[in-house]
C-alpha cells in the first residue's frame, strides 16, 4: 500500500477526487465540515485515516438551470458543493423557492456560508433541511466515481439515519430538481429561531402542470418521509391546477392530519414523539394554507 | 482535540491576515480554530462551543464568514484566512471595534472577536443594513451578557459614522 505523507488531500478538480477515492476507498470526503469537524471536536469520531477535502473543486460549487424546450420550467441542477448561502436568495431561490426557504433555516449565517447540499445528502439526518425539499421535488441525486456515474432518486438515496447507498469510491457531484409551476415552501419546528435543528419539519410543492402536490416529512422517521396518501388524497379534494385554490379550515385540518398519519416519529433528546406528529400536522396543514 | 487513531505529523501552510505560516506539529482533524490559537500564537478568535452554535471563533475565510472550529485547518492550505487580529494594522482599532466600546457593547468580551468579525462581514455587504438584516446577520453569534441591545447600537453608531465619510 503507497504511503502518503500527507492524510488531507486537497484535489481541485472531480477527475481527482475520484482518482484518490480509488486509491483509498475508504478515505472520508469533507464538504463544508459543519457536521464532520462536531464529530471530530467532540471526539466523536475519531479522525480519519484520511480525508479528501472538497472546497478546492469548483466544478462542484455550480449549479445551472436547464429549460425546458418552450423556455419555462425545465430542471435546475445544483452542484454538490455550493453553499446554503447561495440558495438563500436570487435565481436560484427564485427557481427553487421552497429549498430557499430550508436553506435560510440552516444554523447561522456561519454555517450556511460552509454547509451543502451535497454534505447534507452524504450525513444523511432525517433532520437535514435541505432534504424534504429533494423528497418533494423528486430529486435525482448524481453520484460518480473512477468506473462512471449512476443517477439515483433522493427516495432510494437515503436508507435510514444517517445511511445511504453511497459506495466506497463514489462521489456525490449534485443534485437535480425540477422547476414546478406552483406554490411551494418548507417549515420548521425548533426550540428558537435561528441556529436550530429541526425537531420536526415539512415541505409542500403543488405541481399545477400535473395537478398534483408533494409532500415530505423530516426528523419525523428514520428516513424523511413522503406522504402520498395525503397527497393523493387531496388530490381527490382539489384541482391543483387551478389558479387560485380555495382551502378551508376543515381541508386544511384533516389535510395535516393525513399526512401526519405517515410520520413515525421517535422520543429522544430533542422532543417526544407525540409532539412531532402535532408538529408536522401543524406545519402541513399551514403550508397548506399559504399554498392558496 | 482528540488524539484518539492513528496521529499523523502534518506539516502545511496557511495564509493568515496576509502571513505565510508553517503549521508543524499539528494532527490530522485539527480545527482552523486549534491551530490559529495553539500553534500559530493568534488567541484572538475564542473557542467557546467548539461545535458551530456561538460564532466567537468567526473568521473570513476567502471573504465568507464562518466558524474556524468547523474548519479543517489542513483543508484550507490554499485559502485567504482572515482573523481578528487582522481587521486592522498594528494592533489598531477598527471603527467596529472603537464602537463597541464606545456604546458599551462589550461585557464579559469573550464573543466580542467574534462579533467583531461578522459585523465587519455584513457592512463590507450591506453597508445599511436595516434593524432585521443586522439581527439575522449576527443570529449565528451568540452574547449572553449584553442582551444584544448595546451591540445593535454599535452596529447603527458604525453605519452613521460611515455614511458622513462618504460624499453624498
Amino acid at each position: 500500500m503507497a504511503s502518503c505523507p500527507v492524510p488531507v488531500l486537497t484535489p481541485s478538480t472531480v477527475d481527482q477526487v475520484l482518482a484518490h477515492l480509488a486509491e483509498r476507498p475508504d478515505a472520508l470526503l469533507l464538504s463544508g465540515g459543519t457536521d464532520v469537524m462536531v464529530e471530530i471536536n467532540m471526539a466523536h469520531r475519531k479522525a480519519p485515516a484520511e480525508i479528501v477535502a472538497l472546497r478546492r473543486v469548483q466544478e462542484l460549487q455550480v449549479w445551472r438551470h436547464n429549460p425546458s424546450a418552450d423556455g419555462i420550467g425545465g430542471t435546475v441542477t445544483i452542484g454538490s458543493g455550493v453553499p446554503y448561502a447561495e440558495m438563500e436568495h436570487g435565481r436560484l431561490a427564485e427557481l427553487l423557492p421552497a429549498l430557499a426557504e430550508a436553506a435560510r433555516t440552516v444554523g447561522s449565517p456561519q454555517i450556511r456560508a460552509a454547509g451543502t447540499l451535497g454534505g447534507n445528502l452524504g450525513t444523511c439526518s432525517p433532520a437535514g433541511d435541505g432534504l424534504p425539499v429533494l423528497y418533494a421535488l423528486d430529486a435525482i441525486v448524481h453520484l460518480r466515481s473512477i468506473g462512471g456515474g449512476r443517477d439515483v432518486p433522493v427516495e432510494d438515496f437515503m436508507v435510514g439515519v444517517k445511511k445511504n447507498v453511497l459506495e466506497p469510491g463514489e462521489l456525490i457531484t449534485g443534485v437535480t430538481m425540477p422547476v414546478r409551476r406552483g406554490w411551494q415552501g418548507y417549515s420548521k419546528v425548533g426550540v428558537r429561531n435561528a441556529m436550530v435543528i429541526a425537531t420536526a419539519s415539512a415541505c409542500l410543492a403543488m405541481d399545477r402542470d400535473l395537478g398534483a402536490v408533494g409532500v415530505a416529512l423530516g426528523a419525523v422517521g428514520t428516513t424523511i418521509l413522503r406522504c402520498r396518501d395525503a397527497e393523493s388524497w387531496l388530490a381527490g379534494e382539489l384541482d391543483l391546477t387551478a389558479d387560485a385554490l380555495e382551502i378551508s379550515d376543515a381541508l386544511a385540518r384533516e389535510f395535516g392530519q393525513r399526512a401526519a398519519a405517515d410520520a413515525r416519529p421517535i422520543d429522544d433528546h430533542r422532543s417526544t414523539a407525540a409532539y412531532r406528529s402535532h408538529a408536522v400536522a401543524v406545519l402541513s396543514s399551514r403550508l397548506l394554507r399559504r399554498a392558496a | 482535540m482528540n488524539s484518539s487513531g492513528v496521529p499523523e505529523p502534518e506539516i502545511y501552510r496557511l495564509t493568515v491576515n496576509g502571513e505565510v505560516h508553517d503549521v508543524q506539529d499539528a494532527w490530522l482533524g485539527e480545527s482552523l480554530l486549534y491551530v490559529l490559537r495553539e500553534r500559530l500564537g493568534l488567541p484572538g478568535s475564542k473557542g467557546a462551543c467548539e461545535q458551530g452554535e456561538c460564532g466567537s471563533c468567526t473568521v473570513l475565510l476567502d471573504g465568507a464568514a464562518v466558524c474556524a472550529c468547523l474548519v479543517m485547518a489542513a483543508s484550507a492550505t490554499d485559502a485567504d484566512i482572515v482573523t481578528v487580529e487582522g481587521l486592522a494594522p498594528d494592533a489598531a482599532l477598527t471603527d467596529v471595534q472603537a464602537a463597541f466600546l464606545d456604546e458599551g457593547a462589550v461585557q464579559c468580551g469573550f464573543c466580542t472577536p467574534g462579533l467583531i468579525v461578522a459585523v465587519h462581514h455584513l457592512l463590507e455587504h450591506n453597508p445599511e443594513p436595516t434593524a432585521l438584516e443586522t439581527r439575522e446577520a449576527l443570529s449565528g453569534n451568540i452574547c449572553r451578557c449584553t442582551g444584544y441591545g448595546r451591540i445593535f447600537a454599535a452596529v447603527d453608531a458604525v453605519v452613521a459614522s460611515r455614511a458622513e465619510q462618504i460624499p453624498r
